[in-house]
């Protein structure tokens, strides 16, 4: 899913459409001098279009970014999932499994980008779960577009492969290069995602996050894939150091405890 | 208060009814959801419950594997009178903690999916199996006093047996439990301040738990001598002292070569982080490795309880700052712990204190442990 943000008029529709298929309820709010409503992603809301008004070139603008689920090549989420809840699919959304979930939350602490959200509000019979955009995984399987790049009126979200969404961004690049910052978002981000960003102003000032090309979970994955062998070692170290210890006390007698407690 | 063989004293009485406030609080949490008694947010997934109950409790529950180290590793016999309240600790520092678990879990009916669903990859596998077989074996190395309580001769003997094998393991599952509880935040690279980030996590939250075990059991040694009346073994738990400083010792040296890697000191200087930091490695570190290496101080009860507390609040201080102060908020989130959330933890403290004081009642917590007789 390629979002070129220079084509957005702010109109939501987006939002809607996401609401409306997902079966999401609509959220109390109050105003808050933004337009951007809800505040930010919850469990019943998977796409947000945040307005920001940025100072450029000495004149105020108005600029969007649609927020959602990246659906990472390489998601953190599943990665720092214990009962492996996530997972990424060969089509290209990071699905979740419901029925796995343990509620830890430490998704929410993983993803770079802020996504996952939590159903604070469900007591145990209610059953909260972890909530996000799903990519629309059941259209996309029969063949239709995500919801949201469906109800895009002046098609900011294009839906498509993502080798073929690279080239058509840097096309875009290329042709207007005036009209772009000369980069595409999520392209090498965090190991690649499968939504990719356009954008007239810096991505960081747009809100998203300055990431490494390499996955957030490369260490983490590292000290997991050494921890079996590291307690091998060390555990033939604790049992080889208490046998040395006892070999070299053989024949000392044994001291009686210091003092007895009264 | 007229029963005769029942009288709580004023102590017992309020513990007691901090735990029934928090059985209160989790009723609602149950009922209504995480969000009625706390300020979780999407923004702070992870609150005081982690950072207190979770990293905190953990790491003060490190008394028993130093301890247990201490005696059937390094052959250290003499320490034995320290054991059994240490190994306790520890066990009663881990069932709270899953208690705690119980109530931060979205989903606690489901704590039981870790067996049977498996990503290896995740960091948080491995803290939920070290959290399942270390209170396991922790409950099997205090299975000696109950035996003894009974007079089950053969258990105990089986258990004399086994002891010196269970003490390894429990030792691994420590370190392995220990060092992951700071390989969690690997994961969040981004999130965490440079400060506190590192790649070797791991080791500084395993080195910090190794220097806050001994203080640990100066400090239960110190308070149950004082509530129970019975002699402090000031000389004893004074050389046991003297592990303090080196864990302390290789925590700095490693913390200075990170940050001197890292290019990170600049962030040392900058506003209240900074500050923390320096509050953390000079009060929680610097200042106790100093007090420690000193003979008077590990002559006196006095100063011994006042050094150990430094390590102790330097150690609380540092999972705070990792996991919670300077984690990088989202624009326009704000998190302070739900007074709830407070009334939870101190009712699961509550609760943990009277169950200790009930065991020290009614079982041989403070007779040396059968490993002063000879093994074999």
């Amino acid at each position: 899913m390629l979002i070129d943000e220079t084509r957005c008029t702010g109109c939501r529709a987006c939002q809607v459409a996401c609401k409306q298929w997902n079966d999401l309820p609509a959220e109390t709010t109050r105003n808050r001098g933004t337009y951007t409503n809800p505040p930010a992603l919850s469990a019943n809301t998977w796409s947000l279009i945040e307005f920001k008004e940025i100072e450029t070139r000495g004149q105020i603008g108005f600029y969007f970014l649609r927020r959602a689920c990246m659906h990472c090549e390489h998601p953190a989420c599943a990665s720092a999932c214990l009962v492996g809840a996530l997972h990424k699919t060969a089509e290209g959304p990071v699905l979740y499994d419901d029925h796995k979930c343990i509620g830890c939350r430490y998704c929410m602490i993983a993803c770079p980008f802020g996504i996952p959200t939590f159903d604070w509000n469900k007591g145990l019979l209610d059953q909260p779960l972890i909530r996000k955009c799903v990519f629309c995984a059941d259209r996309v399987q029969n063949g239709l577009t995500p919801a949201c790049a469906k109800a895009c009126p002046s098609r900011v979200i294009l839906f498509g492969g993502r080798d073929e969404l690279i080239a058509e961004g840097e096309a875009r690049i290329r042709q207007s290069p005036g009209r772009y910052v000369n980069r595409i978002y999520g392209k090498a981000e965090a190991g690649g995602t499968s939504v990719l960003y356009l954008s007239s102003i810096p991505f960081e000032q747009l809100g998203l996050p300055r990431l490494d090309s390499a996955p957030v979970t490369v260490l983490s994955e590292w000290v997991m894939r050494y921890t079996l062998p590291f307690a091998a070692a060390w555990g033939a170290a604790l049992t080889g150091l208490a046998l040395l210890v006892r070999w070299r006390n053989r024949g000392k007698p044994k001291r009686p405890s210091s003092k007895e407690a009264a | 208060m007229t029963l005769a063989r029942f009288r709580p004293s004023k102590g017992t009485l309020a513990l007691g009814a901090l735990s029934a406030l928090a059985f209160v609080v989790a009723v609602m949490r149950y009922a209504f959801g995480l969000r009625a008694i706390s300020n979780l947010s999407d923004g702070y997934p992870w609150g005081f419950w982690i950072s207190f109950d979770l990293l905190c409790g953990v790491a003060l529950a490190a008394g028993a594997f130093t301890t247990a180290s201490v005696v059937y590793i390094f052959d250290l016999k003499r320490f034995n009178p320290l054991l059994r309240p240490a190994i306790l600790t520890g066990f009663l520092g881990y069932l709270m903690v899953i208690v705690a678990l119980l109530v931060d879990l979205g989903r606690p009916e489901r704590i039981w999916h870790l067996i049977i669903f498996w990503n290896p990859e995740s960091v948080m596998f491995e803290v939920g199996w070290c959290v399942m077989l270390y209170t396991a074996v922790l409950a099997l190395e205090f299975s000696s006093v109950v035996f003894e309580k009974f007079g089950w001769r053969r258990l105990s003997a089986l258990h004399r047996y086994v002891t010196p094998a269970l003490v390894i393991l429990g030792t691994l599952l420590s370190t392995l439990h220990q060092s992951s509880l700071g390989s969690l935040f690997l994961a969040a690279p981004t999130k965490v301040q440079p400060l506190w980030f590192s790649p070797w996590l791991p080791v500084f939250f395993f080195l910090s738990a190794v220097a806050v075990g001994p203080a640990i059991v100066i400090v239960e040694s110190f308070i149950s001598a004082r509530v129970l009346q019975r002699g402090l073994e000031t000389e004893l738990v004074g050389e046991l002292a003297r592990a303090i400083p080196l864990a302390l010792g290789a925590y700095l040296i490693l913390k200075v070569f990170d940050l001197t890697t890292a290019g990170e000191w600049g962030s040392a200087f900058q506003g209240s982080t900074g500050a923390l930091f320096w509050l953390e490695i000079i009060g929680g570190v610097i200042l106790p490795l100093g007090l420690f290496a000193l003979p008077s101080v590990r002559r006196s009860d006095a100063r011994l309880f006042g050094a150990a507390l430094l390590v102790i609040g330097g150690v609380v201080l540092n999972r705070f700052d990792v996991s919670l102060i300077g984690w990088a908020r989202p624009a326009e989130t704000w998190y302070f712990p739900h007074w709830m959330e407070l009334a939870m933890t101190a009712g699961i403290v509550a609760g943990g204190v009277m169950v200790f004081g009930l065991v020290a009642r009614y079982l041989p917590l403070f007779t040396p442990s059968h490993a002063a007789e000879p093994a074999e």
